[in-house]
């Protein structure tokens, strides 16, 4: 057969693309269960993270059932609500952030998961921004005054190593404890600022050595994501 | 060839071997450099990646030598990288899968398995012209060849910038200045440029201890 021919090479290459796209194809359907599964404990982990429970989970024999299992005891309810503050139907685990942020605030749908461990409840509220190079996420969790902060967790696409990365490191989160978002009854939410430039205090986090820019992402992602829901804090506090 | 060679005949052990000393794609080639600097801040990433690259060149390799009389000549090129495209694609989805926290760490880069050039030279320079099961011992071999260097960059990466090894520690808290030690990570040992420097002392090395590399 002349393998230089226009049809030959056109059958060919036919014949080839649709071989390997039915391989994909079944391969990505195979594997579609686990991948998911995979994400959505990696998820309920930062979530729990974010409150300081599921410290064992690498540890643990099932990674997985550990976390699934923690979830199921610690956080009790998780709802949605709107721009001011009133509880709106959906699902709040799978609500994509991302799209949520990009609608006009009237239209969008913010999660909040509430976590109860011997009666003191967190309120644990995920953020989405955008860090030096790529995307930033996390969840931060608030104490029932719905103004102090009692723990937060970060992630990052592709922070430089050693530097912005350190974000997603326990020791950058830890400072986030007992800071203050309202300062004098206003929300300011809570700077992450480069060391010496100014006093650190209740309303101010340090931020990174030699990662300032992402330290500052960090901060205006916590500002923009948190102001969405002070109508929602405005209304619990009223309510205590 | 009127008689059948036996698959671990001395042509084909070496075949393998090769790659490991003076056939090394990293080190005498110099390809695949790029995912050699991007992955080897820690061990465990950099073995993942080392084993990916090797499935990849092992199997794209035998599959190409299976098509290699049928394959039309002018489509040569779209054809390997349709099969190497498709067998990346397949490992990305198998780490998602079952090593998830990996296949995190690697990022983009096991899609990038694709533009490693170690994949595409062996099958333009071996594959192409030999038998599969030949050229899949050869892809075997320098995917494995090139993951052995990742490991040993990565190992030196891992040990003086974090002080770590697969993230258990080897230097004790108590050694550092924070702690009231002398002793502090080199930073510069998780940025690219170290594994840079890296590579030129391990070529050095390999060089020195190799006499037939040496250029005239």
């Amino acid at each position: 057969m002349n393998r230089d021919s226009n049809i030959y090479t056109l059958v060919y290459s036919a014949i080839m693309v649709i071989i390997v796209a039915a391989l994909l194809a079944v391969a990505s359907g195979a594997l579609k269960t686990p991948q998911e599964r995979n994400k959505e404990i990696e998820k309920k982990m930062n979530i729990l993270t974010s409150v300081g429970k599921a410290i064992d989970a690498n540890k643990a024999d099932d990674k997985n059932t550990y976390v699934e299992n923690e979830y199921e005891k610690y956080i009790v309810e998780a709802f949605l609500i709107n721009i001011n503050g009133e509880k709106t139907e959906g699902d709040a685990f799978n609500v994509d952030l991302k799209a949520e942020l990009k609608k006009p605030e009237k239209d969008r749908l913010l999660p909040v998961f509430v976590c109860s461990d011997n009666g003191s409840k967190q309120y644990i509220i995920p953020v989405r921004g955008a860090g030096l190079w790529g995307a930033i996420w996390g969840y931060i969790s608030l104490k029932d005054d719905f103004s102090t902060v009692y723990g937060a967790v970060f992630d990052h696409a592709g922070e430089t190593p050693g530097l912005g990365a350190e974000i997603a490191d326990v020791s950058f989160q830890k400072r986030f404890a007992n800071k203050k978002i309202y300062r004098e009854g206003k929300f300011t939410s809570v700077g992450v600022v480069k060391s010496g430039s100014v006093t650190l205090d209740d309303y101010i986090v340090d931020g990174i050595t030699g990662g300032t820019l992402t330290s500052k992402a960090v901060g205006k992602m916590l500002l923009d994501c948190l102001s969405n829901y002070t109508k929602f804090f405005d209304v619990q506090k009223q309510n205590k | 060839m009127s008689e059948k060679e036996p698959l671990f005949s001395a042509k084909n052990l070496r075949l393998f071997t090769d790659p490991f000393n003076a056939g090394n794609p990293i080190t005498v080639l110099v390809l695949g450099i790029c995912s050699a600097l991007a992955v080897t801040v820690k061990l465990q990433p950099a073995i993942v990646m080392g084993l990916s690259v090797t499935v990849v060149t092992g199997f794209s390799s035998f599959i190409i030598s299976l098509m290699r009389n049928t394959i039309p000549n002018r489509i040569r090129i779209i054809v390997q990288l349709v099969v190497v495209a498709a067998l990346v694609i397949l490992v990305d989805q198998l780490l998602k899968a079952y090593v998830y926290e990996v296949s995190k760490q690697l990022s983009v880069f096991v899609g990038l398995i694709i533009t490693n050039c170690i994949i595409m030279g062996r099958i333009e320079a071996f594959a192409l012209g030999n038998k599969p099961l030949p050229s899949l011992i050869d892809g075997f071999g320098n995917g494995a060849g090139y993951g052995m260097i990742l490991v040993i960059v990565a190992f030196f990466r891992e040990l003086l910038g974090s002080g770590t090894l697969f993230g258990i520690r080897i230097v004790p808290e108590s050694f550092y200045v924070n702690a009231g030690g002398f002793y502090e990570n080199n930073g510069m040992m998780v940025l690219p440029p170290a594994a840079l420097i890296l590579l030129g002392v391990i070529i050095w090395v390999h060089r020195s201890v190799n006499n037939k590399l040496l250029e005239k």
